[in-house]
């Protein structure tokens, strides 16, 4: 706080009644905001220290080479991390199926099925409305390994899918297996989608009932309901869910660490995955720390767009 | 069979009735997709011959719950995770109560840069960093300490948590703190007598998502803890694969079920105070 710069006459009268700060520091200035604003600091050291400090450290070690053991000392290298990582086939790879994961589970997925469950569960009974809630908003709540747990079991060759799959007469496979990407999606949507109906359900019960009720008296339809009027209405719902089930599924570890640990061969390997593996498995701290940035840099520019779209609140 | 009436001329009320039923099946169908992983592990736990699918149980049993309530498996990653989680909250509740009093109350040039990069912060992927804090943990010898792993826990939490908190103490209405400044109580007398008793909801929203969001956390005590006896419940879970041989599902439901709990009891707790679908999907809605 001790950029404050001191508070001039005329903005002195918009500041608001305060506890009295000591007659010597009534001039204003630095001496009245200290006191005003000294709170703020446990919070401010503890995040510089653990959150910023870890930041900055990684903008640092990601152009080191920097090793797990048996290194004197790093050295700097530059862009050689990067030039590494976008030579490696295993790391673009891991971009593939980042992209794959989020769009199909993030923006497909948890999206529009919250929304649909939003939507259906304005008209639905209240019974119905209540159980589906509980058991959808269950799964949201379940800790994240439980999830992949839980999922893990169900897409096993031996798992509940195929049983089902078995009794529709329908083909079986070994998801976990042939398909593991879409099996760690689905697992996200699965854990994923409470998130998206409750801020959905939120938004649609704010639409006055006036509006729709006179879209159907005149005739629209459900669907030209929901695209003409509904949409457009939440559109800043949309937004905000969008970005924030994005950044939420860019940052997936524990539910495929559990289900695939990335594998196999590497085919469910998101990035927080491969960067995992290159620090720890490989010992390359510093070429770990590169991929980890790249991925922070991703989120910062998500993160950005999300505070446009909220810029009105602050 | 009779022939339909044409779309608009049927009565508003019956098809009123004929959607409902429609979106109740869509509802139902969607329900029971998302239920049975959940119906596995009920049955599994009670199931003395738990396997990897959904069946009715041979008989119910509490065996599972048995084997696996014992100090090693149950008990001590419990007390770890409360530690941790009930440290980590308690200094993120504290630290985002004393931080928001002064953004909510106090007008400066600065409350809007700091709130922009408090909100920036919240949507950061924490897991992206993990590999640096570690590196960074093991130079300032932090690692394997309870201690280390709760700070970051709460860094991590707090700009959420000061955001949640900001917004709800602008809810709070000043006359009565002002009262309170001329009979000459300090910033932190009015935060702790007057603001916070009257935001009680919104310190426990706070309170509880914080906690529910550090209990079910798995990688970031994975990767800043090292010994086994340090380690909470969403990490020694994973015991049950590998190192115990044989993977015994019945008590993997079980423990699943034990941990699963109280972030389960919390969320119910919340969510009935504050009515319904609200509670944390409301908190940062668009």
């Amino acid at each position: 706080m001790t950029a404050a710069a001191p508070h001039t006459g005329p903005e002195l009268a918009k500041v608001p009644l305060g506890p009295p700060a000591p007659a010597s520091a009534r001039r204003g200035g630095l001496h009245r905001l200290l006191p005003r604003f000294l709170p703020l600091a446990p919070a401010l050291v503890l995040l510089l220290l653990f959150l910023a400090g870890p930041i900055a450290y990684c903008v640092f070690i990601a152009f080191t080479d920097l090793q797990l053991t048996g290194q004197a000392e790093e050295s700097f290298i530059g862009l050689e991390n990067f030039r590494r990582a976008f030579a490696d086939d295993e790391f673009l790879d891991a971009v593939w199926l980042t992209l794959v994961f989020t769009v199909v589970s993030a923006l497909v997925g948890q999206n529009t099925l919250g929304l649909a469950l939003a939507a259906l569960m304005q008209r639905a009974s209240r019974p119905v409305r209540t159980l589906t809630g509980g058991i959808v908003v269950t799964a949201w709540v379940l800790p994240e390994v439980v999830a992949g747990f839980l999922l893990y079991a169900f897409f096993r060759r031996e798992g509940t899918l195929n049983a089902v799959l078995d009794w529709l007469h329908l083909p079986t496979q070994n998801w976990l297996f042939t398909l593991p990407i879409l099996a760690v999606s689905f697992a996200n949507v699965w854990r994923g989608t409470a998130f998206s109906m409750l801020v959905y359900s939120a938004a649609l019960d704010e639409i006055p009932r006036e509006i729709t009720e006179a879209a159907e008296v005149d005739g629209a339809g459900g669907w030209r309901r929901m695209w003409h009027i509904t949409l457009p209405m939440i559109r800043r719902s949309i937004g905000t869910t969008l970005m924030l089930n994005t950044l939420q599924t860019l940052s997936v570890f524990g539910l495929i660490w559990v289900m695939t640990r990335g594998g196999p061969g590497g085919r469910s390997q998101t990035l927080p995955l491969f960067m995992y593996e290159q620090a720890f498995q490989n010992s390359l701290i510093g070429y770990g720390t590169a991929v980890a940035l790249l991925l922070l840099l991703v989120g910062a520019l998500f993160s950005a767009v999300y505070m446009r779209l909220l810029r009105t609140e602050v | 069979m009779p022939l339909p009436l044409p779309h608009r001329a049927r009565p508003l009320a019956s098809r009123r009735a004929a959607r409902r039923l429609a979106a109740d099946a869509g509802l139902l169908v969607v329900a029971l997709a998302f239920v049975l992983p959940l119906a596995w592990v009920v049955l599994s736990a009670l199931d003395p011959h738990a396997g990897l699918r959904v069946k009715a149980p041979d008989g119910l049993t509490l065996e599972h719950f048995d084997a696996v309530l014992t100090d090693e498996i149950t008990f001590t990653p419990l007390l770890n995770s409360l530690l941790l989680c009930g440290g980590a909250t308690a200094l993120t509740v504290v630290c985002a109560a004393l931080a928001a009093y002064p953004l909510s109350r106090f007008r400066s040039r600065l409350n809007r840069p700091f709130l922009l990069t408090i909100l920036f912060a919240t949507s950061l992927p924490i897991t992206a960093i993990m590999v640096p804090v570690y590196a960074l943990f093991v130079q300032v010898d932090l690692i394997d300490t309870r201690q280390g792993t709760i700070f970051f826990f709460a860094a991590s939490q707090l700009p959420f948590a000061i955001w949640l908190m900001k917004n709800f103490m602008d809810g709070v209405p000043r006359e009565l703190e002002e009262a309170a400044w001329t009979d000459g109580a300090s910033t932190l007398q009015s935060l702790v007598r007057i603001v916070l008793p009257l935001m009680g909801p919104g310190v426990a929203v706070v309170t509880v998502f914080s906690f529910v969001m550090m209990w079910g956390n798995f990688f970031v005590p994975f990767m800043l803890l090292l010994s086994p006896d340090l380690m909470p419940a969403s990490v020694s879970i994973n015991d049950f694969f590998g190192n115990r041989g044989m993977v015994a599902y019945g008590q993997l439901a079980a423990f699943s079920i034990v941990y699963s709990t109280p972030v389960i009891l919390l969320y119910v707790l919340i969510a009935r105070r504050l009515g319904g679908g609200f509670a944390l999907g409301g908190a940062v809605k668009g």
